[in-house]
């Protein structure tokens, strides 16, 4: 199973014939991800990597079929392009686009919320490495030979923190049924808390880990809710420890604004939810190891 | 991306917020000359640096004639002022914001933020006016009032008219309220503002909403859409490593210890620093060199981190996917025979043909310390760094 993406799931590339976009869809058609297509307006009726160039989302997912997208397109366009997977019928997008503004993103939200939850695009990011399920898809810029297939389910914001976790957890044979990057920024298209919802479901996730960091309250609204809703064991890492008050570390979303954004006290809460936290950063695949065994 | 008092002020005039008289100067003979064209009894001679409770650091000064205008101009021009939120460094002021005093009845929290957990635009009022918000949000968590604005429609007067009656202001003040609160969402989304604030909002003795002191902070990923906010920058304000590094497009925050870090990804690089601290060290700085770790990006990222004196060990940790570590390698072997580094520089690769990337720093016969796991770099860096301190 796996969640989000399979290797049945066939994706489009919005952005497909910028050089980004052209570089990652090639890399994704390596690995045995289904791309079906592309969307570059003004491009349609080409063929890019053999594969078909659509002017619109709309006539692409009519054509093709596609039920997932990836978007590549530049910042101030990024909100247009989602907005469009939504309403062309994508079930899944992946926005790997970094430098969306905040206030584009709450629009984009807005807008979501015209469709049922059940008909509801999920969308992950932007500011995003994508998303991997091992062996047999990977939309997103992620080297995918650091993944192994198995029954672990991993949830991060950051794309190399994440691979850090997944290529421990490879070195002693611990491999993953998803891998889910959420993004960076400051206002993203799911929580970890609608990605553990989707593990819970998932009868080949076993376990799952969620890499989280300071600013926003998305990992403590997770942990609270895993507290009460969660039957799979629940493995958390809080990146930021040493990281001072109103900075921004990297990520736009990445800055202790309020109470309750530390690292210290997110992990405070995650403990007192029964989460197992990893107590630093090379440790995530001995801690796995142990909470599975 | 923050800009000054007076620059906010002039926005938010634009959008309806009334605000008392004033000008900029940026001498004391300027400062007094303002005085007199502003007339009247009293004065506020006001430092603009990039930062909140600058009453308390001394950075706001009443005066009630033009010599005591310039006096206050003359300790304040080139005075640095230390804030809780500048930190020990504090801010240098290079110019002053001069304004009419006046009287005032009442004093009034008002800001907009971006709220992450609502996803939308929140209002946060209080009638606890001229206090720090966080500490009345632990001391007195009643006296706030926190209304949402629907994006699709923007802020409506049901919810104005809720808050100007929450704060029990008057019939003649409502419509003003409204108006104000209306202008400053406007604002807000005009520019993408990613904070609001004015803090006092004040009822004056006359009875009229004057915005006393004010402050807006940017959306940097909206920056492209406005020149305008973009050229209001002001680079005195901001610590030049900081800004040297942003100009270059490397992201990297100045801290206190003394092991470098050039890190690829801002979670790798803050779990990286967290693991020197659990190593029993001090990370000097955060440093994301971003995906692509070229070799010139990194002699960049080298030369950035060296140049704060507290560095006495550097730690590379790249995390090599599309970009390989061999590739990484040669940066760092490059750089390495560039820039004559006297410092221990400890290397920890993974990823992509991590094999090939050791091989090529072990047989470059350069003072290189590799490490294979996150956990070793970070050991093999806080010995390396207390070993430098023995010595010394």
């Amino acid at each position: 199973m796996a969640i989000l993406l399979d290797e049945k799931t066939k994706i489009l590339v919005q952005g497909f014939t910028g050089s980004i976009g052209t570089f990652h869809a090639q890399e994704m058609i390596e690995y045995g991800s289904k791309v079906v297509g592309g969307v570059t307006p003004g491009k349609g009726g080409e063929s890019h990597l053999n594969r078909p160039v659509f002017n619109s989302m709309k006539e692409a997912v009519e054509q093709t079929g596609a039920t997932a997208s990836i978007v590549f397109v530049p910042p101030p366009f990024a909100a247009d392009s989602i907005m469009e997977a939504a309403d062309a019928g994508i079930r899944f997008c992946v926005t790997v686009t970094d430098g969306i503004p905040a206030q584009d993103m709450i629009k984009v939200k807005r807008y979501m919320r015209r469709y049922r939850k059940e008909e509801r695009m999920v969308l992950t990011g932007p500011n995003c490495a994508g998303t991997i399920s091992p062996g047999k898809s990977m939309m997103g810029i992620m080297p995918g030979h650091i993944y192994m297939p198995g029954n672990i389910g991993i949830i991060g914001r950051s794309g190399t923190l994440g691979y850090e976790a997944a290529s421990q957890m490879k070195e002693i044979g611990i491999g993953v049924s998803t891998s889910v990057g959420i993004g960076g920024d400051v206002i993203n298209g799911s929580s970890f808390k609608d990605h553990l919802e989707f593990f819970e479901e998932d009868p080949e996730t076993k376990a799952i880990i969620m890499i989280g960091e300071i600013g926003g309250p998305q990992e403590v609204d997770a942990a609270l809710w895993a507290k009460d809703n969660l039957s799979k064991p629940l493995i958390g890492y809080i990146a930021g420890l040493t990281a001072p008050k109103g900075r921004r570390m990297g990520h736009a979303g990445a800055i202790i604004n309020t109470v309750g954004e530390g690292a210290a006290e997110k992990v405070e809460v995650l403990k007192e939810c029964g989460v197992t936290v990893v107590p630093h950063p090379s440790a995530f695949a001995e801690v796995v190891q142990k909470v599975i065994s | 991306m923050n800009i000054h008092e007076y620059q906010a002020k002039e926005i938010l005039s634009e959008y309806g917020v009334s605000i008392p008289v004033g000008y900029l100067a940026y001498s004391p003979e300027q400062a007094s000359y303002r005085a007199t064209e502003i007339g009247g009894e009293g004065w506020l001679v006001k430092a603009q640096i990039h930062s909140g409770a600058r009453g308390k650091a001394g950075g706001i000064k009443f005066c009630s004639s033009e010599d005591e205008v310039c006096q206050a101009a003359n300790d304040l021009l080139g005075a640095k002022l230390v804030t809780h939120q500048t930190g020990e460094g504090g801010k240098v002021c290079h110019r002053l914001y001069i304004e009419a005093a006046c009287n005032i009845a009442k004093e009034i929290y008002l800001a907009f933020v971006l709220d992450r957990s609502k996803e939308c635009i929140t209002v946060v009022v209080s009638a606890e006016g001229g206090m720090d918000i966080e500490q009345l949000a632990v001391e007195k968590p009643e006296a706030i009032i926190r209304v949402e604005v629907e994006t699709a429609v923007g802020i409506q007067p049901f919810q104005t008219r809720e808050i100007a009656f929450a704060l029990g202001l008057e019939k003649a003040q409502i419509t003003q309220m409204s108006q104000l609160l209306t202008g400053c969402y406007k604002a807000m989304t005009d520019w993408d503002a990613s904070m609001l604030e004015i803090n006092p909002l004040a009822v004056t003795a006359g009875g009229s909403l004057q915005a006393l002191d004010a402050k807006m902070q940017f959306d940097e990923n909206a920056l492209f859409r406005h020149s305008r906010i973009s050229e209001l920058r002001d680079k005195s304000q901001e610590e030049p490593r900081e800004m040297r590094a942003s100009d270059r497009g490397l992201s990297y925050v100045g801290l206190d210890g003394a092991i470098g870090c050039i890190i690829n990804g801002a979670g790798l690089a803050m779990a990286t620093m967290d693991m020197i601290k659990y190593a029993g060290g001090e990370p000097a700085n955060f440093l994301d060199i971003g995906g692509g770790a070229s070799p010139e990006r990194t002699a960049k990222a080298f030369n950035l981190v060296l140049s704060d004196d507290n560095v006495k060990v550097v730690l590379v940790n790249i995390f090599a996917g599309i970009n390989r570590c061999d590739w990484v390698a040669e940066g760092v072997v490059m750089a390495m025979k560039k820039i004559d580094m006297k410092a221990p520089l400890i290397v920890r690769l993974s990823g992509t043909n991590v094999e090939k990337g050791r091989k090529i720093i072990e047989e470059s016969n350069l003072p290189i310390i590799l490490a294979d796991t996150l956990a070793e770099a970070a050991e093999k860096a806080v010995s390396e760094w207390k070993k430098i301190t023995q010595a010394a």
